[in-house]
């Protein structure tokens, strides 16, 4: 390769690596901020400050959703691995809120330990299938996702 | 002399009379696979069992973020290669590669709100993989209007390839978004290594999609090529005399 262009190929290489390090350093000190949510085990740990808007996501507890009798409200519990929180929620759910799936709910999480959450939304899990499969793979049974499956990247 | 072959690839007037018997083969190619693989996913393909019709938005969603994030890394090579061996014909493929992106990248976001509102609840939320694909279509942006902002095409090209080669590292970073932070989008369903999480009747189909993309991807990259070519070597002899062979042939057409 002739020397000009070799030193031309050293100048590209060089220009994406610096600008890589520089963009995934400044990805790395942002880390916090760019999760869009707090798993329970960060609530169940203390971790999370109150009184403050902020999001929380996890599996919503099969079970645990209590609807009210005269009014939207809503009260559930997400759960992940190590930790709980329990929601309460005034308003509609989108269609895919199911307990067994995970849910994403922005709010406030006040002193008395429950999330008071202004906002539900619906997080879908990568699995397609259709109703005739789903079925089959629940034995005919109501589909109804287990918690114990879900993980949150990192 | 070894590189020889490799300058010839760099010559336009060779790329556009190569690329006309290319484009017999990808213009049909790329409409049929398109057609086979919408018709079959939006038609035929089974109805997901939570989110019913709504999860057809994949075939035309999924195969249009591949391809914009594939097409990134045409881009940032072709001009790479630009920069390195001074080449007319990779500056050319780098800024038509440009609005193709932006155009796929586009499309992948309005089509991902259309589906995020009955999924997810919200047509737009500052999610990690949002965010970055939100910064992917002003990179394409910016090398589009890059490119005609010079008054100098030399300036101007190197300034795109050095503006789409810092923006590499994106790419990665959209891909592993959801893996790496606590995300509303879900993870990829299609696994390179395991099995993959999409039922075979509907994985096939979008299969077809993908293929399908990539040869219009192909197909588009060519036609806008081809025309820069036209734009930049307007004034060399080759290109008149195909005008004027043009013009005779309109001018024959006229007299019938």
């Amino acid at each position: 390769m002739h020397p000009a262009r070799k030193q031309r190929l050293i100048v590209v290489i060089a220009i994406v690596i610096l600008s890589s390090v520089a963009i995934g350093l400044l990805v790395y000190a942002l880390r916090q901020n760019i999760n869009l949510f707090y798993p329970p085990k960060a609530f169940s740990a203390n971790e999370v400050p109150r009184n403050v808007r902020l999001r929380a996501g996890g599996c919503v507890s099969p079970g645990t959703v209590v609807r009210s009798e005269d009014s939207l409200q809503v009260v559930f519990t997400l759960v992940d691995p190590e930790g709980s929180l329990e929601v309460n929620y005034d308003g509609i759910l989108p269609d895919l809120f199911a307990e067994g799936e995970a849910a994403v709910v922005n709010g406030q999480w006040h002193d008395d330990n429950i999330f008071y959450a202004d906002q539900v939304l619906a997080k879908h899990d990568e699995t397609y299938m259709p109703p005739e499969v789903a079925e089959a793979m629940n034995n005919g049974e109501k589909h109804e996702a287990t918690c114990a499956e879900m993980s949150y990247g990192s | 002399m070894a590189w020889q072959w490799f300058h010839r690839l760099g010559s336009p007037r060779w790329f556009y009379e190569k690329s006309s018997r290319w484009l017999v083969w990808f213009a049909p190619l790329s409409i049929a696979l398109m057609l086979v693989g919408i018709g079959w996913g939006l038609g035929f393909a089974p109805i997901d069992s939570k989110q019913g019709d709504s999860y057809r938005i994949i075939f035309i969603h999924m195969p249009a973020a591949a391809l914009a994030l594939a097409g990134y890394y045409i881009m940032a090579i072709a001009g790479a290669v630009g920069l390195i061996w001074k080449m007319k014909l990779p500056f050319m493929v780098m800024k038509s590669a440009a609005p193709i992106g932006a155009a796929l990248t586009i499309l992948t976001l309005a089509t991902g709100s259309l589906w995020g509102h009955p999924t997810w609840g919200t047509f737009w939320e500052w999610d990690a993989r949002n965010i970055f694909m939100l910064v992917l279509l002003f990179l394409y942006a910016g090398i589009v209007v890059l490119a005609e902002v010079y008054p100098s095409r030399d300036a101007a090209d190197k300034a795109c390839a050095i503006l789409a080669l810092v923006g590499t590292i994106n790419v990665p970073i959209i891909y592993k978004s959801v893996d790496w932070w606590y995300s509303l989008h879900q993870p990829a369903s299609i696994k390179l290594t395991g099995g993959s999480t999409i039922h075979s009747s509907m994985l096939y189909p979008l299969l077809v999609c993908i293929l399908a993309y990539y040869c219009f991807y192909t197909l588009a990259l060519i036609l806008y090529t081809r025309r820069e070519i036209l734009v930049r070597e307007a004034r060399t002899s080759w290109v008149l005399e195909l005008a004027q062979g043009q013009g005779k042939s309109n001018k024959a057409g006229d007299g019938l």
